[in-house]
């Protein structure tokens, strides 16, 4: 019940933040410098025309009139067209947030394939040589910039050995999913030396904890104390952790998808900033700002089922 | 065999020479030099020290429970005539919980946070070929016969929703639920309260006698000793420098470590004053070539700071490491034993 209260209570503190995300994003047209219209049509545009478009955008009307009309659109989610694709905003988004989930859930999961594993086995082989080397590995991968992993990726896998494409999406389910596996990996690599610390550390001190020793002493089998006494409490912080990165991989997907030409919305994002395309910087940056709230509260609530030592209230 | 190890074909438990040492980076603690002592079947046995004196440790060895940098060098642990410590670390978990269980000092992190009382004590009720059901009702039960209040409730809860005493029940409940047939109690109520501590106190006894455990209870408490145990071994710098029965350790004892133990007790007449043992103990990492109580003892001479002494016999049953016992001879603790003889009769 006092989950639920919980939950409650801090979907209703959205409300106002996402009030604020809405004046910001609202204001970025008119704090921006130049006029949206005549950014739009160009220089050769003709004063009736930036007229008319003006009064197409309701730039002419009171900015509080504006903000409402805004706020009205944003809950219908009648976005306008999209000044360079031509299409509704509303379609544009449903067909790149996919790809980019599909990104963000496979840098996941590569991410844990690659974490897990080394973590585990460094924090058994505490200050011996694979430990250093993971620590060695840890320092690269967190240090080398994302675009930089992922240039060297695609020379290697995609021009040298033609393993991979080099960029673009893949045609079918399958295609698909193989076109985004550099580009996946190109994320993992950075979060995945976060999180094999982070687990790495965990296990270290878990592994120090009388509630091992005492699991032990008890007679149960290795693999019993390993998964649950030293796991079970050494993942707690290395999930919650995963789940806060998820902020990251949502910037992270600005630069993979530029360098990988994916159809993605960090492309889409990158494309309508230059392109002055209005309509679909407001619908994605509050998309990303729902997100990152969304997925903080997730996180918060997966705590409390994760540690019984931590309560919601 | 060492003198310490009484002959006899009642020991359930054989500890011989034990030597846990920590390799630490700059130097090697023997946190366990040489230790030996016996337990018999039903026997209640007491390793008293200060801290830092290796009774922990020497526990955990039992168990084989050292992790890195601390490793078992040498020595054996015979249970009913097996070494546990040539027994392949894979199958200590047939002699773990069952046969020898351990209580831990500090209930609060030798519980896992994030696991159900519950799960916890089904795990000492593996192997027993249990139903759920019956496990249910054997793990209430049990916290109900630690005095744990409303077990039913309880035992779905976690660690940090109980108080101190009640963790400290619960993990002697978790102990007992495997029915070992020694339990290696660790200072179990050093944690808590006075009136609290009396309780568990009667509570391992009254569970000893129910189950016919044999216990090793480890202390720094001298007044838990005299309560508790048959026989004591007084443990000083990983060694163990004194051991006999409780009654003559209290009324003659032949070390000068364990008369300063007396010492500084509370005891005797009004306005006695205590008599605290001066000095520091040593540092297990850089110990003296003679004994390692020689600065600290009033009967030391120059043999002490250069020869360690070796366990003589002082009567029976009854050792002691002191180059000097007959100076002790004479010198009496803190009962009377003439009254205690008294008494009896």
């Amino acid at each position: 019940m006092k989950q639920l209260n919980y939950i409650v209570g801090r979907l209703l503190q959205i409300i106002p933040v996402l009030f604020f995300v809405t004046v910001l994003i609202f204001m970025m047209i008119h704090l921006i410098p130049g006029d949206p219209a005549e950014t739009i049509l160009g220089d050769k545009a003709t004063v009736e025309q930036l007229t008319i478009l003006r009064h197409q955008m309701g730039l002419d009307r009171p900015l509080v009139e504006q903000y409402l009309l805004f706020l009205k659109n944003l809950g219908t989610l009648n976005l306008g067209d999209s000044f360079i694709y031509h299409v509704p905003v509303t379609d544009l988004l449903a067909n790149r947030v996919p790809v980019t989930i599909a990104l963000t859930i496979m840098s996941t999961i590569f991410g844990a394939l690659i974490a897990f594993p080394m973590g585990y086995f460094a924090a058994f082989n505490k200050d011996r040589a694979f430990d250093q080397g993971v620590r060695v590995w840890t320092l690269i991968a967190l240090t080398m910039p994302g675009f930089w992993i992922a240039l060297l990726l695609m020379l290697l896998f995609g021009l040298k050995l033609h393993w991979f494409p080099v960029g673009g999406l893949g045609e079918g389910l399958f295609g698909k999913f193989y076109s985004l596996i550099l580009p996946a990996f190109t994320q993992a690599l950075g979060l995945s030396a976060l999180w094999t610390r982070n687990l790495r550390n965990n296990v270290v001190d878990v592994l120090r904890m009388d509630y091992v020793d005492f699991a032990k002493s008890k007679g149960l089998r290795d693999r019993v104390v390993i998964v649950r006494h030293v796991l079970r409490n050494a993942l707690i912080s290395t999930v919650t952790l995963m789940a806060m990165s998820f902020t990251r991989m949502l910037g992270g997907s600005v630069i993979t998808e530029t360098v990988f030409a994916l159809p993605g919305v960090g492309k889409l994002m990158v494309d309508s900033i230059f392109a002055r395309d209005y309509g679909i910087i407001q619908a994605i940056t509050f998309i990303f700002a729902l997100l990152v709230m969304v997925m903080n509260l997730a996180t918060d609530i997966s705590y409390s089922f994760l540690d019984p030592r931590v309560k919601l209230e | 065999m060492p003198l310490e190890v009484v002959k006899s074909g009642q020991n359930l438990l054989e500890v011989e020479d034990l030597k846990t040492y920590f390799f630490m980076k700059d130097a090697t603690v023997k946190a366990v030099d040489g230790v030996s002592f016996s337990l018999a079947a039903g026997e209640t046995f007491g390793l008293v020290g200060e801290s830092g004196s290796g009774k922990s440790q020497t526990l955990r060895s039992i168990l084989r429970l050292i992790a890195p940098p601390g490793r078992i060098i040498s020595g054996s642990v015979r249970y009913k005539g097996q070494d546990l410590l040539k027994v392949p670390l894979g199958e200590m978990r047939k002699y773990r919980g069952s046969e020898i269980g351990m209580i831990f000092q500090e209930p609060m992190t030798a519980l896992n946070p994030v696991i159900r009382i519950r799960e916890q004590i089904f795990e000492s009720l593996e192997n027993k070929g249990l139903t759920t059901d019956q496990k249910n009702a054997r793990a209430v039960e049990l916290l109900r016969l630690v005095g744990v209040p409303s077990p039913e409730r309880r035992i779905e809860e976690y660690a940090h929703q109980f108080s101190g005493g009640m963790r400290q029940r619960a993990m002697i409940a978790i102990t007992l639920a495997a029915e070992p047939k020694i339990l290696l109690a660790d200072e179990p109520t050093t944690a808590l309260d006075v009136t609290i501590q009396d309780q568990i106190l009667k509570l391992i006894v009254s569970l000893k006698e129910r189950l016919g455990m044999s216990v090793i209870m480890v202390t720094h408490d001298l007044g838990i000793v005299a309560q508790m145990c048959d026989r004591v071994a007084v443990m000083y710098a990983g060694r163990i420098v004194e051991i006999t029965d409780t009654l003559t350790l209290f009324g003659a004892p032949r070390h000068p470590y364990t008369l300063g133990l007396m010492g500084s007790l509370p005891h005797g007449a009004r306005g006695s004053r205590l008599q605290p043992i001066t000095g520091q103990p040593p540092n297990l990492a850089n110990l003296p070539p003679g004994c390692p109580f020689a600065p600290r003892c009033r009967f030391a001479e120059s043999i002490c700071t250069e020869t360690y002494p070796e366990m003589v016999q002082v009567g029976p049953g009854h050792f002691s490491r002191c180059h000097f016992i007959a100076k002790l001879d004479g010198q009496s603790g803190i009962i009377d034993l003439g009254n205690v003889a008294e008494g009896r009769r």
